[in-house]
């Protein structure tokens, strides 16, 4: 409420006197980002909003302070909320998942909900060949590290916040923001590890 | 393209340009066979100029008084020249927002009118779409100048600098997420390090373009909101402050190269 507040002052003052200095400071370019864009569709303005992830990592151009770094991995990680048993899903669903960048942009509807967009970043599975390289190789990922519990959990808790290992990584946290669920990233966990999926052929 | 062609076509433009905005699509189609092929970015730069030309709005004026920052009617050079900062609008505006501005005040049109649809589709391009072309189209072979002295220059470019590397929307991107290491792709697409001179000039130099994947000449303002798209932000408000400051630091980055467009990408 008190933040809100200040930065409603802090637009006023804005709109009436543009600032001339040249380089402007982190809360100028925050205020002017909250500024200039238009909630469309499902995009609310509270996607603007940084979080601690976002405002640190900001803040140090991607390179924060290893301490730092560490603890608010550790508090992400926390936050992780892991179910319970097996996390391995189905693995056929997961290859949809992964494969499709569908949801979450203005122009889309958010009922039909949304993939993972895996492949825009990721190389995985051999059969297919149109993907990005922003991100390492998932390639028999489950080969190379096995697919018991400990395996599951890492690739659960990665896709749902890949901050919780690497602040400033740039893979969203598909988790924590409501973007894939707990099933969806269930069957990627299969997608990646099931030794039947065709991502460990 | 042959001379004699050339006369047809820019004869056809005209009668394209002053159609009534239900009959364009088949016309420019019809037009779309007419190029061949030829590329068609030429299709809208012909298309552009003859709007360029065409009296409109409450003030029944042609833009061809438009002063792009080198002198009213001067467009020869000008696109190479943007983004900069203009007096008259107290503000740095880019080649879009300066066309804006010269509907509004040679043609008497409101803004809301002339910016119904700044972004048009493959069956109905908007009036921009074919004006940025026909703009950027006198700039060909010539160096790219932005405005890099005035205050307010100075200010939109470290302010686009400070958006590049700000992470924001539901993903957590910044532009340098994609544009921050080179030899990085997104799908099969390359993605250029846009914050370095040497990718920012192939890059800056043949926008406006004609996207063969969209069927369609994109323009920066587009090219800026599509990649918040991808970030899952809201949409920033075109030809605010934050998409012309972007605009602002991805030229200054290019700087010295040569002019090209418009251009045709993937
Ligand atoms: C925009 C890019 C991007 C997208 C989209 C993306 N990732 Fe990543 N991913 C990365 C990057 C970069 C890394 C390496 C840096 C790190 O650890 O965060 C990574 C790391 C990983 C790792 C850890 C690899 C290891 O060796 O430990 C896994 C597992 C993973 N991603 C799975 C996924 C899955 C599944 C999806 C889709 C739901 C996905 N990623 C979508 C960029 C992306
Ligand atoms: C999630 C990935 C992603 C992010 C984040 C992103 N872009 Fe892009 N960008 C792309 C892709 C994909 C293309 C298209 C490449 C193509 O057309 O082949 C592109 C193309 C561009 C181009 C045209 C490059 C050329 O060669 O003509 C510009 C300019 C650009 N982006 C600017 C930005 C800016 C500014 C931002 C931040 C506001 C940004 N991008 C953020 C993925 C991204």
């Amino acid at each position: 409420m008190k933040t809100k507040l200040m930065l409603a002052a802090g637009l006023a003052a804005l709109v009436l006197a543009p600032m001339v200095g040249a380089e402007p400071s982190y809360e100028e370019v925050q205020m002017i980002i909250h500024r200039d864009f238009k909630a469309k569709g499902q995009a609310k303005m509270d996607r603007l909003d940084q979080d601690v992830v976002q405002q640190v990592c900001t803040r140090a151009h991607d390179k924060p302070p290893a301490d730092v770094a560490k603890a608010i991995e550790a508090d992400q990680l926390a936050a992780i909320p892991v179910p319970s048993g097996s996390l391995m899903g189905d693995w056929k669903k997961g290859a949809k998942t992964a494969w499709s960048g569908k949801g979450m942009q203005w122009n889309e509807d958010p009922k039909k909900g949304a993939g993972g967009g895996c492949y825009n970043c990721h190389e995985i599975s051999a059969q297919r060949t149109s993907f990005g390289t922003i991100g390492p190789s998932l390639k028999a990922f489950g080969k190379k590290r096995g697919h018991g519990a400990d395996a599951q959990r890492y690739v659960y808790t990665k896709i749902y916040n890949a901050k919780a290992y690497n602040l400033c990584s740039n893979m969203p946290r598909f988790g924590t923001t409501g973007t894939l669920t707990e099933q969806q990233i269930k069957d990627l966990v299969a997608y990646l590890l099931d030794p039947n999926s065709p991502n460990n052929k | 393209m042959r001379a004699s062609g050339k006369r047809t076509l820019l004869l056809a433009a005209f009668a394209f340009a002053a159609a009534p905005a239900a009959a364009q699509t088949s016309q420019f189609e019809q037009y779309q066979k007419m190029v061949g092929e030829d590329s068609p970015a030429e299709l809208f730069v012909l298309v552009g100029a003859d709007l360029w030309r065409k009296k409109q709005g409450p003030k029944n004026a042609s833009l061809e008084r438009c002063d792009l920052g080198k002198g009213p009617g001067v467009v020869k050079g000008a696109y190479a020249a943007l983004p900069r900062y203009f007096a008259d609008a107290n503000q740095v505006m880019d080649a879009e927002s300066r066309i804006l501005y010269c509907m509004e005040t040679l043609q008497g049109r409101s803004r809301k009118e002339a910016l119904k649809r700044p972004f048009g589709n493959a069956d109905k391009p908007s009036e921009m779409e074919y004006l940025d072309a026909f703009v950027a189209s006198q700039s060909d072979g010539f160096k790219m100048t932005p405005g890099m002295s005035h205050p307010q220059e100075k200010r939109a470019y470290e302010l686009g600098k400070a958006l590049f590397f700000a992470r924001t929307g539901l993903y957590d991107f910044s532009c340098a997420s994609c544009h921050g290491e080179p030899g990085k792709r997104i799908r099969m697409s390359d993605l250029p390090v846009l914050s370095e001179p040497g990718p920012a000039r192939a890059a800056m130099s043949t926008w406006p373009a004609y996207r063969v994947s969209n069927s369609q000449m994109k323009t920066m303002q587009w090219r800026v909101n599509n990649c918040y798209r991808q970030m899952r932000t809201p949409q920033p408000v075109w030809g605010s402050e934050v998409v012309n400051s972007m605009i602002m630091y991805l030229t200054v980055n290019a700087k010295g190269a040569v002019y090209a467009g418009p251009g045709t990408k993937r």
